[in-house]
C-alpha cells in the first residue's frame, strides 16, 4: 500500500467543518462595491417586508432568482440554504391554514380550514424567498470582512464595527479551539447521546471555551495596546467606487421605485 | 427561534428595531474600549455554541445559551447576540436585515431579564441557590424567547396563533436542556473563573 493510501485511511473520522466565510462570486456581482450592495439589499428588504400583494412578492422572487443567476454562486450553496430558509415557511404552511376552534369542553378542539391563512402562507413564503435570494446574491457574494468594512464606511457606530471585526476574527479561533477539544473527547471515547452525562459534558466544554476566550481577550487587548489602540480601529480597506456601482445603484433604485409604485398606486390585485 | 424575513408586519418590525436600538445603545455604553475584546470573544464562543447540536431522542437541538449570555454580560447581551445574528444573516441568509431588530429583542430581552432576576443568587456561598438560579436562568431565557417570538407572530396576524403556540411547545425540551447546561456551566465557572460571573477571584 502506498504511503498516501495509508494516510488516507488514517485520516480522522471528524469531517473538517466548512469555513465560515462567503466565497467570492464568479459573476460580476462579486466585484460590486459592498457599500452599494448593502444599501440596495437593505432598501429591497424593507420594501419586500412591507409588501402585501402576492404579485409583487412573486416579482420579487423572480428578481431574486435573476440576481442569484447573475452572481453565479454555485448550486450546492444555493440549494442547501434555500432548503434551510424554507423549513420555517414549511412550518408556517403546516399551521396557518388551520384555525383552532374551541368547543364546549377542552376535548372539543376542532380544526377549521381557514382560506385566509392559506393565502397568508403563500404571501409569506414568496416574501421570505424574495429577500433570501437577494441577500444570498448580494451579501453572499462578498467576503464577510468586506461587508463589515462597508458597514463602517456607512457610518455604523465604530464601537459596534470594532466588535464585529474582533468577533469575526476570533470566531474562527474559538471554533478551532472547540474542534480540538471535541476531537480530544472523541479520542477518549465520548459518544453523545440523549442523556444527562452528554449535556453536562457539553456544559463543561462551554465553560472551558468561555474561560479560554476570557484569557485570550486579555492578551488580545494587550497586543492591541502595543500597536497603539486608542479607541479607533483603523480600517485598511478603502473601496473604490466604480462606474458599474453607480449603474447598479441607479438600476436598482429604478426597479425598487417601479415595484413600490406597482403596489401603492392603488391598482387592485384581486 | 429566528423568524425569517417577510413574515412579520411593519409595526412589529419597527417595534423590534426600536427596542433593539435602545438595548444596543445601552449595552455598548456599558462596554468600555478595554472590555471590547472581551465581549467580542465571548460572543464568538456563544456563536460557536449555537453551531453545536445536542442529541434529543431521535432529533437534535442546537444550543442558544442566551440565559448564560445574560448572566455573564448583562446589558452587553444586546450587542453580543446582535453581532451573531448579523453574521447569520450575512453568512447563511438566516433571518434577514429587517427582522434583525425583532430577533435581537426576542433573544436579548430574556437574557437581560435573567441577569436582574437570577445573577444575584449566583454569588452566594452555598451550592443549591446558584444551581437553581442558573437552571432557572437557562430555562426562562428560552421560555421567554419562545413566548416573545410567538407574540411577535401573533401581533402580525391572528392566523399565526397556532404557529405561535407550536413554537412555545416545541421549545419545551430545549428549555430543560438549556437549564441543565447553564447550571453546570455556572458551577464550572464559579470554580474556575468566578470573575466571569461578576464575582471576585476568591469568593469561597
Amino acid at each position: 500500500m502506498s504511503e498516501a493510501a495509508s494516510q488516507a485511511q488514517a485520516a480522522p473520522r471528524v469531517k473538517p467543518a466548512p469555513t465560515l466565510d462567503n466565497a467570492l462570486a464568479m459573476g460580476p456581482v462579486g466585484r460590486l462595491d459592498p457599500r452599494a450592495k448593502l444599501v440596495v439589499v437593505f432598501a429591497y428588504s424593507l420594501l419586500m417586508a412591507l409588501a402585501y400583494s402576492p404579485v409583487m412578492a412573486a416579482l420579487g422572487v423572480l428578481l431574486g432568482f435573476g440576481l442569484v443567476a447573475w452572481a453565479r454562486l454555485g448550486w450546492k450553496v444555493f440549494i442547501s440554504r434555500l432548503v434551510a430558509v424554507n423549513l420555517f415557511t414549511a412550518f408556517l404552511w403546516l399551521f396557518l391554514p388551520w384555525q383552532i376552534s374551541l368547543g364546549q369542553s377542552v376535548w372539543g378542539l376542532g380544526l377549521v380550514y381557514n382560506p385566509d391563512g392559506l393565502a397568508l402562507a403563500l404571501l409569506v413564503t414568496l416574501k421570505a424567498n424574495a429577500v433570501f435570494l437577494a441577500l444570498l446574491a448580494l451579501l453572499g457574494s462578498s467576503p464577510v470582512n468586506d461587508i463589515f468594512h462597508a458597514l463602517a464606511h456607512l457610518k455604523v457606530p465604530s464601537k459596534l464595527v470594532t466588535m464585529f471585526l474582533l468577533f469575526y476574527r476570533y470566531l474562527h479561533v474559538m471554533r478551532h479551539e472547540y474542534q480540538r477539544l471535541r476531537q480530544a473527547m472523541q479520542v477518549r471515547g465520548f459518544q453523545p447521546g440523549s442523556n444527562l452525562r452528554t449535556y453536562k459534558t457539553y456544559a463543561q466544554l462551554m465553560g472551558i471555551l468561555l474561560v479560554r476566550s476570557l484569557e485570550r481577550s486579555e492578551r488580545v487587548y494587550q497586543a492591541m495596546l502595543c500597536r497603539g489602540f486608542g479607541g479607533t480601529f483603523w480600517l485598511l480597506d478603502h473601496f473604490s467606487w466604480r462606474r458599474a456601482d453607480t449603474g447598479f445603484c441607479l438600476m436598482s433604485g429604478l426597479v425598487l421605485i417601479v415595484l413600490a409604485l406597482l403596489q401603492w398606486s392603488g391598482i387592485s390585485w384581486n | 427561534m429566528h423568524i425569517s424575513e417577510g413574515v412579520l408586519s411593519g409595526p412589529v418590525l419597527a417595534g423590534g428595531a426600536v427596542i433593539s436600538a435602545a438595548g444596543l445603545a445601552l449595552g455598548l455604553k456599558n462596554i468600555d474600549y478595554d472590555k471590547l475584546p472581551r465581549v467580542a470573544l465571548l460572543s464568538a464562543v456563544f456563536f460557536v455554541a449555537s453551531l453545536i447540536h445536542l442529541p434529543v431522542g431521535p432529533s437534535s437541538i442546537h444550543l442558544v445559551l442566551n440565559g448564560l449570555v445574560g448572566l455573564i454580560l448583562g446589558w452587553a447581551a444586546f450587542p453580543a447576540l446582535f453581532v451573531g445574528l448579523v453574521l447569520q444573516a450575512v453568512l447563511f441568509q438566516f433571518g434577514g436585515l429587517t427582522v434583525l431588530g425583532v430577533n435581537t429583542a426576542t433573544m436579548a430581552l430574556p437574557a437581560v431579564l435573567g441577569y436582574y432576576l437570577f445573577a444575584p443568587f449566583l454569588r452566594g456561598g452555598g451550592k443549591t441557590a446558584p444551581v437553581i438560579a442558573a437552571f432557572a436562568a437557562g430555562f426562562c431565557a428560552i421560555l421567554f424567547s419562545a413566548v416573545l417570538t410567538g407574540v411577535s407572530l401573533y401581533l402580525s396576524g391572528e392566523a399565526f396563533l397556532g404557529a405561535a403556540w407550536a413554537i412555545v411547545v416545541a421549545n419545551l425540551p430545549g428549555m430543560i436542556i438549556e437549564g441543565v447546561v447553564t447550571a453546570v456551566a455556572v458551577l464550572f465557572l464559579r470554580k474556575v473563573k468566578p470573575e466571569l460571573l461578576g464575582m471576585g477571584p476568591y469568593v469561597e
